[in-house]
């Protein structure tokens, strides 16, 4: 079959028991009916005997812990104010005062 | 040099330390810092601070004995009691080597850290004073209600007035309490001998008896408000955590025990820069907005229970 966004030749795969078709161009992946909750289930099957993760604080499992009222982007999130070498003139100050 | 006597005669008695033989020396003396709470001037390897005026001598010297008695955490004072100068109680110190205010990015964390560890796991002595924090913190904020109107002004009042009693200097702290440096930030360190000895930490006038966890809320106010890289903060904990340092849990989630001095370091910090920017009448720059911002949301948000406990 054709890819439906680039019109390239699709191939079959056999993924976990589910057929699925990759795109040799863009590599997007087509799903017949059901194949989607079909990997789903073979997804929960694999993880069940692993105990439930728990509750994470934070988006990112990398990021540390960080309070409620903290920056929305800070906390170890993207688009805090910290920026490498660039780090701003007024908390390279303030890291220095009381 | 300059009309102000406290600041020639402070040069002159580092001097006169740093050359114990009484030559005559073309070292010249550097003001380190010159501000209403201290002056500090550097001779050679010498150091003279006035402290602020008001502080009391028994209460320093405390502080001093202190330092003096930890030589491995504390920068060690020259002289073991205060000297007088122009009504002002002056000490002496080695020259030590500060962090270059230019790359805060070589910022010793991981000797922050291990430092405050090792200074909160030793027992404190009888009379030293409580540990100074939440009365700068007090001091910061009454000076902002005295500033007159700013837009910022409601919101640092108000995540003020949600913070726990002891947090704003209103109640005892609670026990047990710890030896804490009391006014942690990037400028406390330094390495002696200089350039390149071990790094130590100085300042002693809010050291004293307190929440452990106060030395740690800066760096955590700044990971919070979004300013400070999460791999410092982390390099910052895990140091202090690996030094056994008592201030939180060893592992898992450390911010029921920094939540409120990390609020209030917040609002001190906010306080300040809201004070300058009414008495200057500029705008908030985007970090001190940020700043604002972190103690508009606490109001949305109680302190957590567990820096509640024994308010």
């Amino acid at each position: 079959m054709q890819c439906p966004k680039c019109h390239a030749q699709m191939h079959t795969y056999n993924r976990n028991g589910v057929q699925i078709e990759q795109c040799s161009n863009c590599r997007g992946i087509f799903l017949d009916y059901g194949e989607l909750e079909a990997l789903t289930r073979v997804e929960s099957q694999w993880s069940q005997p692993a105990p439930p993760p728990p509750a994470a604080p934070q988006a990112y499992p990398s990021a540390p812990a960080a309070p409620a009222w903290g920056a929305p982007h800070g906390g170890g999130h993207h688009g805090g104010h910290y920026g490498g070498h660039h780090r701003h003139k007024s908390f390279g100050h303030m890291l220095f005062s009381s | 040099m300059t009309d102000r006597p406290l600041l020639a005669d402070l040069a002159r008695r580092a001097g006169a330390r740093a050359h114990r033989a009484g030559t005559a020396c073309s070292c010249g003396a550097a003001t380190l810092a010159d501000r209403p709470d201290a002056v500090v001037v550097r001779h050679a390897a010498t150091v003279a601070k006035a402290h602020a005026p008001g502080t009391g001598p028994a209460a320093l010297a405390s502080r001093l004995a202190v330092a003096a008695g930890l030589p491995d955490v504390l920068l060690p004072p020259l002289a073991a009691t205060p000297a007088e100068l122009h009504g002002r109680l002056v000490t002496f110190w080695p020259y030590g080597s500060p962090v270059d205010p230019d790359d805060p990015d070589a910022a010793p964390w991981e000797a922050a850290g291990a430092l405050l560890a090792r200074l909160h796991r030793v027992p404190a002595p009888a009379g030293l004073p409580p540990m100074r924090g939440p009365a700068k913190a007090a001091h910061a904020v009454a000076r902002l209600a005295a500033a007159g109107s700013h837009p910022a002004v409601a919101a640092v009042l108000g995540a003020w007035r949600a913070l726990p009693a002891w947090a704003r200097a209103e109640a005892p702290m609670p026990e047990p309490g710890a030896v804490c440096h009391g006014d942690l930030h990037l400028g406390q360190l330094v390495r002696h001998p200089a350039p390149d000895g071990p790094w130590r930490l100085i300042d002693v006038d809010d050291l004293g008896v307190g929440v452990p966890a106060w030395d740690l809320a800066r760096p955590a106010a700044w990971y919070a408000c979004g300013l400070l890289p999460p791999d410092e903060w982390t390099r910052f904990l895990d140091a202090y955590r690996a030094g056994g340092g008592p201030a939180v849990p060893g592992s898992g989630d450390p911010w029921p025990a920094l939540d409120a001095p990390a609020r209030a370091l917040t609002v001190q910090t906010a306080a300040r820069t809201v004070t300058k920017s009414a008495a200057l009448g500029r705008p908030l720059d985007e970090i001190e907005q940020c700043l604002v911002d972190a103690c508009a949301r606490m109001g949305a948000v109680p302190p957590q229970l567990a820096s509640d406990r024994a308010k």
